[in-house]
């Protein structure tokens, strides 16, 4: 997996898994693949193994994957088990970006709306989960 | 005390030093270190330059006699049976101090000679891995070559502890990445450890579990990546014209800037009642191993900046 890791002082465990939650989000990662074994991800992206553990233990909790015993770590089958409310959550800062962003940019809130529509209809709906 | 104890069977600690001090013609470089570097971790050692850093890694690889004070390294004492502890330790430093005259194949063949654990289809590998002809002279490769046939000697015997001075100083990223991914292979090797000492604070955030800062030749903090976020925050707010930020008795590594102040507080501190309201805190962030360091050693700034523009509020 070639996840890219920026100095920019956020947690490099948050940005490790902000990346995979992406992926499975995509799609690009679906639910039974493995994710990589931690010691293979820690040397290539040259973190510490502890922080890639640390990233795939908060992905275990979220329930986005599970741990098998001995094999590795995948994908969850059911990867709907939070509620909407715990999913909105995770989409706020995001949201919170977005608002701040737009405001300095002068731009109305009915434009975009109006990218936001126009970039979910040309992102591919095969890449949208439910 | 646990140093006799320690000395002969495995110990828990890769590295212990006990109030260890020394002075350079009546100056200070350490003083009263204390120092206890788990095994199995990444330890990174920070500090400015001139901080002390090298003078205490000479000391663990037997290199300095302490004229106050213990160092224990794998079990044992450096100083006094460096041949059994020497064979268990690799060490890296900065300064280019191979022997410029020799072929890398020289090179190889020499400190294989030294130790008896050394793995030569392990040198090999690196060797290829590394682009490193065994003809060439070490005077004629580059600094980052010469840097990578280095770290090949002080590995390829598979040390159970591995030193490094400053391994990146210097150096092109591609060779820098290269030295991390060997300290990573070392440390996923059960039971190695790596200490290494660096200023450069985004290679220790990356790679180390465990931190400590040397400052004019004392160690200010050591602690693990995971205490650090629970240890303490980053609080901000504002003040407006020349009007001083709060005063908090426990908060250090006061910066201002462009009517914004920052600090550095004990996590404990926050949860006393109205902490907040109290002090006019706007935010509070998860403190950054850079903000750790700078609020240590930076001089405290509790008055305005002189300087003309507001945008400067940058972390250096």
């Amino acid at each position: 997996m070639l996840l890219h890791l920026a100095a920019d002082g956020t947690p490099i465990y948050n940005q490790i898994a902000d990346q995979i939650r992406y992926r499975i989000a995509a799609g690009q990662l679906r639910p039974g693949d493995d994710l990589p074994p931690i010691r293979g991800l820690a040397e290539s992206l040259r973190v510490n193994p502890n922080t890639v553990a640390r990233a795939y233990r908060g992905l275990e909790q979220e329930g986005l994957v599970e741990k098998r015993r001995t094999t590795g770590t995948f994908v969850k089958e059911l990867p709907q088990r939070q509620s909407v409310a715990q999913r909105r959550r995770l989409l706020a800062p995001q949201i919170d970006k977005l608002i701040v962003q737009s405001r300095q940019l002068g731009l109305s809130w009915e434009d975009v709306l109006a990218q936001l529509h126009q970039r979910n209809s040309e992102i591919s709906p095969q890449e949208q989960r439910s | 005390m646990s140093l006799e104890r320690s000395l002969g069977q495995r110990p828990e600690s890769a590295v212990e030093v006990e109030h260890l001090s020394r002075r350079f013609r009546g100056q200070i470089a350490l003083d009263d270190v204390n120092l206890r570097i788990p095994v199995g971790s990444i330890f990174g050692l920070v500090g400015l330059n001139g901080a002390g850093k090298t003078t205490l890694l000479r000391h663990l690889v037997g290199a300095y006699k302490p004229q106050q004070g213990r160092v224990v390294v794998l079990g044992d004492d450096p100083v006094a049976h460096p041949e059994v502890v020497l064979k268990r330790v690799g060490y890296l430093t900065e300064a280019d101090s191979l022997p410029l005259w020799m072929r890398v194949g020289d090179l190889i063949d020499f400190t294989r000679a030294i130790y008896p654990t050394w793995d030569q289809q392990y040198a090999r590998r690196l060797c290829d891995n590394f682009g490193l002809s065994r003809h060439a002279s070490l005077a004629s490769l580059s600094k980052g070559q010469r840097a990578r046939a280095g770290l090949l000697v002080a590995i390829a015997h598979r040390p159970e502890l591995l030193v490094l001075d400053e391994p990146s100083s210097g150096l092109d990223p591609i060779a820098r990445g290269d030295i991390l991914e060997a300290v990573i292979r070392t440390i996923s090797q059960d039971g190695r450890t790596v200490l290494f000492s660096s200023h450069l604070l985004d290679e220790v955030d990356r790679v180390c579990d465990c931190v400590a800062l040397l400052h004019e030749g004392r160690i200010v903090e050591s602690l693990t990546a995971e205490q650090l976020p629970l240890r303490y925050r980053e609080i901000l707010g504002r003040v407006s014209g020349d009007e001083r930020p709060p005063e908090i008795a426990e908060a250090f590594g006061w910066r201002i800037s462009g009517g914004e102040w920052s600090a550095v507080i004990a996590a404990a501190a926050l949860q006393e009642p109205e902490f907040e309201q109290r002090y006019r805190v706007l935010e509070q962030r998860e403190l950054s191993l850079q903000r750790w360091f700078s609020a240590h050693v930076e001089p405290a700034s509790r008055s305005h900046d002189v300087l003309p523009s507001d945008e400067v509020t940058a972390d250096a």
